[in-house]
């Protein structure tokens, strides 16, 4: 009983710490002064007076918001003799492939500097700034000579260090006993077997209604779907993120989702964000990064290609290049296996008080690293605000997608709960495929680094990230891979070789989301 | 949040149980290492140690205090490698010249759920005297039952084993001189109709005070942002009442507050 008193009021510590600093924390105080004025509050009940003000002009709920929003994103305090590093990744195997990986994409992009000679960073002349600036909402127009630049990794290199992860004080032997794992990834971590999952998903189950299946055309709308937006309606006057969070979970109308997806991050356009988003614009236009280089050809390379999403090129490139040099994104860092790559000031290497984080924000963006951006530019018009959501969508969620850790959000978890289900549930496809030298990871990686982004139609898609937030957990996408794979059973176990079934699983675009995962979890026979 | 110009004055008597409220606020539970030798693991196995092929899936670590008396434990500190299962066993000293028995304090203590997955494997670990199944009032040794069930792990022990006892209380900070030394208790004067009582409302004041105090000596780790708030945030007055005049008026004063 002690020790959960202490931890409660060490989570309460550093939750109340965190928001101090908040704008919201100065407005509470403002509307604590002003009320002081109110005649309902009277001097002897002063805390208890200012409190009932707070929970009827609705403050109370914006500073619940708050905390329910500190409570997901960061992880709980530890043990106080664990170092920053036990926060980040407890386990140091993991950490130190986490590292040595860091060290090689930093290699692959000083040896590119230095073969182009390109400096790092370098401010802009002050003509060049001026075309920028004309040129800001139609940067997509812009056609600069990219050949010679080339991605930093695409995922298939990522895969191939997965692959190689190895636990030194685990059993890995050569021959193959119960101990070897039949897929690629060879880490014991623990991962949620189809009990488990129905447990947690379970408002995905066949008695309570969805948007992705009791929504379309055969079915009447006074079944479910009125009723549904009704209380979405509701969700959003109330303004409470926690019951936005739980309504999600069955979907949300395309009317209600930009607002509700912008309530469950706890995102409010205020005057203050607006001006930090227009600080960074200057900073874009004051500097060139080299950065800004492997952004513009990324989005030529995957979302300028792209049927639903070429329309967005301007915004992407508003949204990336201020992406980069915004430090705020430092702090997730914390909770992050990876750490920013730092970089020295000319002629002053090694010496601390010169070293910077290259790029400002710590992020070094991959092949594909725009394809996070692109389905939200359909639900948010507004640069700030599109801003705003994407950069929360990456501290809380597609930061695992790319780095090495057991988190069970994890992307090294994600693949080994693919592999599980698809061997656990569907042996002889698995075993078809290993035979073939087709070893299904290889292909549904892609989709799941992406978290399937550029490989469903955006209206699934959005269906799809819609339960991310709900239930604040990847694993969705592990699943839903897993479903694809058993959906396409009958055609891959006719396969013989991988280009065969990479053929076979190359168009998901006709794919409905939410049927496959209800019966992968809820209708097949196990 | 700043006060600026708050010059409290002589606001009466402070009462005993508003000091020891803040007193309490201020002071911290002290624990004091006690330094400790581990002796090596000693695998337990049935069979020859050469011939046999499984590894060993117990082990026993003993802890002594070579320079301490048998003191009272608070707290055992460790981080985890890959051990499923803890049991901790401890020989405590009798006053009678009867032989110290080994009693078990802590049994079976699971330290990760899943022996087969990582879950658990490599976590900082604190147990506590309130655990234990006895009183760990005058401990001379400690023994460490350590399983893993699982064939997967090549290794299993526990690692930067810390022992600790109680150390004194002490507050970490000094009161400012008037706090803890408050003038001779003053006569309440009768009030006036239609004005609080004063020493409610110095009460009251008090712990803001207090409170204030508290929210600037600790730091936030919000970060402030370009802009400064204060300059983008007006002056706000406060009317605090001060204290009480001898011929019955409530003092007040402004106070400029700062956000």
């Amino acid at each position: 009983m002690l020790q959960e008193e202490s931890d409660l009021s060490l989570i309460i510590a550093q939750i109340v710490q965190k928001l101090k600093g908040s704008s919201l924390y100065a407005q509470l105080e403002r509307q604590a002064w002003a009320s002081l004025q109110r005649p309902e509050i009277k001097l002897e009940s002063l805390k208890e007076d200012i409190k009932e003000f707070f929970k009827i002009s609705g403050w109370e709920k914006k500073l619940q918001n708050a905390v329910y929003s500190e409570l997901s994103v960061f992880p709980l305090p530890s043990h106080p003799a664990a170092p920053p590093e036990h926060l980040k990744e407890p386990l140091v195997y993991m950490r130190k492939a986490q590292g040595s990986w860091e060290k090689r994409i930093l290699k692959s992009l000083n040896s590119m500097c230095t073969e182009l000679s390109i400096p790092l960073a370098r401010k802009r002349p002050v003509g060049e700034q001026k075309e920028l600036l004309n040129k800001w909402n139609e940067m997509g127009t812009d056609e600069p000579d990219l050949s010679l630049f080339r991605p930093v990794y695409a995922p298939k290199d990522f895969l191939e260090v997965l692959i190689n992860l190895r636990n030194p004080n685990y059993e890995n032997g050569d021959s193959l006993s119960f101990r070897t794992h039949l897929g690629l990834i060879q880490v014991p971590l623990k991962v949620k077997d189809i009990p488990e999952l129905k447990e947690c998903f379970v408002e995905l189950g066949l008695n309570t209604g969805q948007l992705g299946i009791d929504d379309s055309t055969q079915v009447p709308p006074e079944l479910f779907e009125n009723e549904h937006v009704r209380i979405g309606q509701k969700v959003l006057a109330e303004q409470d993120s926690a019951a936005a969070q739980q309504y999600i979970r069955q979907g949300s109308p395309t009317a209600l989702r930009a607002e509700l997806w912008a309530l469950i991050l706890n995102i409010s356009s205020q005057p203050e964000d607006i001006l930090y988003y227009e600080q960074l614009k200057t900073n874009v236009i004051q500097h060139d990064l080299l950065v800004d280089s492997l952004i513009y050809k990324d989005v030529k390379l995957t979302a300028s290609n792209d049927d639903y999403y070429f329309v967005f090129e301007d915004y992407l490139y508003q949204v990336l290049l201020c992406f980069s040099r915004d430090t705020s994104v430092l702090s997730h860092f914390a909770y992050n296996s990876a750490s920013p790559p730092k970089s020295y000031i000319r002629g002053k290497l090694g010496l601390e008080e010169y070293a910077v984080f290259y790029p400002p924000n710590g992020v070094i963006p991959f092949h594909g690293f725009s394809m996070y951006v692109a389905p939200l530019c359909f639900l948010y018009h507004e640069p700030s605000k599109l801003y705003q959501i994407f950069r929360e969508m990456y501290v809380r969620f597609f930061f695992r997608l790319h780095s090495i850790s057991s988190h069970p959000s994890g992307i090294v978890s994600l693949c080994l709960l693919f592999e599980t289900l698809l061997q656990t549930y569907l042996p002889q496809l698995f075993y078809h495929l290993r035979e073939i030298g087709a070893q299904p990871l290889r292909i549904s990686f892609k989709w799941m680094v992406r978290a399937f982004s550029g490989y469903l139609a955006t209206d699934q898609l959005l269906l799809l990230w819609d339960r991310i937030l709900g239930y604040n957990s990847l694993e969705i996408l592990a699943v839903l891979a897993a479903a694809v794979f058993a959906f396409r059973a009958v055609n891959l176990m006719e396969v013989t070789s991988l280009a065969a079934a990479e053929a076979v699983l190359a168009d998901l675009s006709t794919l409905k989301v939410m049927p496959l995962l209800q019966i992968f979890l809820f209708a097949t026979v196990t | 949040m700043r006060l600026c110009g708050w010059a409290p004055g002589r606001t009466g008597g402070w009462r005993p149980e508003q000091r020891l409220r803040l007193f309490a606020l201020r002071g911290i539970m002290s624990r004091v290492s006690v330094p400790c030798h581990v002796k090596g693991t000693v695998a337990l196995q049935v069979g020859d140690v050469r011939t046999s092929h499984g590894r060993p899936g117990v082990l026993v670590i003993d802890v002594t205090f070579p320079s301490v008396a048998p003191f009272e434990l608070q707290e055992i500190t460790f981080k985890n490698y890959y051990t499923a299962f803890l049991s901790i066993r401890v020989r405590q000293h009798t006053s009678m010249h009867t032989p110290a028995k080994w009693v078990t304090c802590l049994r079976d203590y699971c330290l990760m759920p899943d022996p087969h997955s990582e879950e658990g494997a490599q976590e900082y670990v604190s147990l506590f005297k309130h655990q234990m199944l006895c009183d760990m009032a005058r401990v001379l040794e400690l023994r460490l039952i350590l399983r893993q069930p699982s064939p997967l792990w090549l290794s299993f022990t526990v690692e930067e084993l810390q022992v600790y006892q109680q150390g004194p209380k002490s507050p970490s900070m000094t009161f400012p001189k008037w706090l803890s030394h408050p003038g001779p208790c003053e006569q309440p004067v009768p009030l006036l109709e239609g004005l609080p009582d004063p020493s409610r409302v110095s009460s009251e004041v008090q712990q803001m005070w207090a409170l204030t105090e508290m929210i600037r000596a600790s730091h936030t780790s919000a970060r402030i942002g370009r802009f400064d708030v204060s300059d983008r945030f007006p002056l706000l007055g406060l009317y605090c009442p001060e204290r009480v005049r001898p011929d019955g008026l409530l003092c007040c004063r402004w106070m400029a507050v700062m956000t």
